[in-house]
């Protein structure tokens, strides 16, 4: 729309958005959706259904009419029950009352977070490969991104060293996603130890994602939230769409000390108002009995990942073992190709959808990631497929 | 429960070497752990769950409540080991509650289980009563829905 010498519209866009690209992902969706019998390792969600009681209450909560606003924070019988939830299984206490924002999705809750706490030119700290939100939403926020690079060789855990060399005066805030996507890496307690002293000392500010807790294999997750002298300078993300396959709900939360929660609110409240009524009790279902469904779902992702692991070691793939979340990271970078130039030629010529790894960063070039939230049977014939490419590529 | 008793329960067919890498154990461990099941006789056969409405067989299927009386040594184990036989007897459980046991017996045609029911099933020593109920239709057996299941609704590609 362009009018006698005026700008045109693109050259009247906000610069923090016009100069952002768009997700990898998104255009890797574009080329994958115009194609048929693909099989897609590349679905950042769960396989497996919504449980059917929560389903079940979702219905319920329509019938009885929950169909209105609620709190800016959320239901109080669902913040009372997120901080019982987070009490118990990751030992750390929060008030209902005004500590803890239900929120939709992480997404929006990261968003409020860095927009609550940054001025324009204060630093973030952030590990990649990683979400591919970190970087855009602390632009959003008039922020300056600072990432730190994780390493296959580290199993991609965050060292105190990493963080080291890029931080300065003007860092704020430290970011971390552990269960990690894109590469499942987790970090160990000494591993936490490490960072949240680093954190302290420098005085930085913690925002950390652990949208995949309930889904390790090998050991149990610990929150940096949980470490001593953590929790006045940490905000904790979670939300249900992970280990209750329930996505679509956009439901999460966060919890922090309450003059951050405050601040987050008050966007939220001008901006969403509330997260939705129906989520928010179906939210309340899934806590009401939270633990035999996501037992089922937990073995099996490790079965999936164990089978995943093991076939690419048979084909001669590196890959570091990910202890968490559903993604598997295997170095391709001995084939030759850039991360993307394989994920489409394997694409175009096996129909097996990869994520490639530069999506996520561009320390992620020679890696592409692998989803195991399919079927194993979808997994397997994948493996068959990516056989049959690798042999032809020699 | 054993993860491998998980996976055969849910696919009986599942290739050993497939078990074997879920596992992280070698395919032999997996060979030997299934032959010592099956000997020890915690895994009791194999079968194919069939949607028997999509074949359009003719059969009946009722399920029966009966009341027996305990017998003073053994309870109920004999009888219901007696009923159990009958080739009819697809399924022989005992319960708590009003009746004693429950039987799923299949038949040719209804007539075929009314015979089975008036002419053998009554006539066991100790059977008090008997309740029939016959079945319409299959909705979900051992676990499985009988309707295809819906298209995944996942975006392809998703961050």
């Amino acid at each position: 729309m362009k009018t006698n010498g005026s700008p045109s519209l693109h050259d009247r866009l906000a610069l923090s958005v016009r100069d952002i690209p768009r997700s990898g992902i998104r255009d890797f969706f574009d080329i994958v959706s115009t194609m048929r019998d693909v099989i897609s390792l590349g679905i950042g969600e769960p396989d497996f259904d919504t449980p059917w009681h929560v389903r079940e209450s979702t219905v319920f909560a329509i019938e009885r009419g929950a169909t209105h606003y609620t709190s800016n924070l959320g239901y109080l019988e669902l913040r009372q029950a997120l901080a019982g939830y987070v009490h118990k299984k990751f030992g750390v206490g929060y008030n209902p009352a005004t500590e803890v924002l239900v929120t939709v999705g992480v997404s929006e809750a990261l968003d409020l977070a860095l927009r609550a706490i940054l001025n324009p030119g204060d630093e973030v700290l952030y590990h990649e490969p990683c979400y591919v939100s970190y970087r855009p939403v602390i632009l959003f926020a008039h922020g300056v991104p600072r990432a730190v690079e994780t390493r296959a060789s580290d199993g991609f855990r965050l060292t105190r060293a990493m963080l080291e060399a890029q931080v300065t005066e003007r860092t704020k805030v430290l970011m971390l996603n552990f269960p990690n996507n894109p590469t499942g890496a987790v970090m160990h307690r000494k591993d936490l130890e490490e960072i949240a002293a680093f954190a302290r000392e420098r005085d930085l500010l913690v925002i950390t994602d652990e949208i995949y807790a309930e889904l390790t294999y090998d050991n149990a997750h610990v929150s940096i939230a949980s470490l001593p002298e953590m929790r006045p300078r940490t905000l904790f993300l979670h939300g249900f769409s992970k280990a209750w396959a329930m996505t679509g709900y956009r439901l999460g939360y966060a919890c922090g000390p309450a003059e951050w929660i405050d601040a987050m609110m008050k966007i939220h409240q001008y901006t969403m108002l509330c997260a939705s009524s129906l989520g928010q009790k179906a939210a309340i279902e899934a806590l009401a009995r939270p633990d035999g469904d996501i037992g089922a779902m937990v073995d099996e992702y490790r079965r999936r990942r164990n089978f995943l692991v093991a076939s690419f070691q048979e084909l001669g793939i590196e890959c570091s073992r990910p202890a968490g979340a559903f993604y598997a990271f295997p170095n391709i970078a001995k084939f030759g190709l850039t991360a993307k130039a394989f994920a489409l030629k394997l694409l175009e010529e096996e129909r097996v959808a990869v994520v490639p790894g530069t999506a996520f960063g561009a320390c992620g070039e020679g890696f592409v990631r692998c989803a195991y939230a399919t079927n194993l049977e979808q997994i397997k014939e994948a493996m068959q497929r990516l056989q049959r490419f690798l042999k032809r590529l020699g | 429960m054993d993860e491998l008793l998980i996976i055969l329960q849910k696919n009986a067919c599942a290739a050993h070497a497939d078990i074997a890498k879920q596992l992280d154990l070698s395919l032999e461990e997996v060979e030997r752990k299934i032959a010592d099941y099956e000997q020890r006789g915690v895994i009791r056969g194999y079968q194919a769950v069939l949607n028997e409405d999509a074949l359009n067989l003719d059969t009946v299927t009722a399920v029966i409540e009966v009341k027996v009386t305990p017998e003073r040594s053994g309870g109920f184990n004999r009888i219901a080991d007696r009923l159990s036989r009958f080739p009819e007897v697809r399924s022989a459980y005992l319960m708590s509650g009003a009746y004693d046991l429950l039987l799923f017996v299949e038949g040719r045609n209804l007539r075929a289980v009314a015979a089975f029911v008036s002419e053998k099933l009554s006539t066991v020593d100790g059977v008090i009563s008997t309740s029939t109920h016959f079945m319409l239709k299959t909705y979900k057996r051992l676990g499985v829905l009988m309707e295809p299941s819906h298209e995944d609704e996942r975006l392809t590609i998703s961050p």
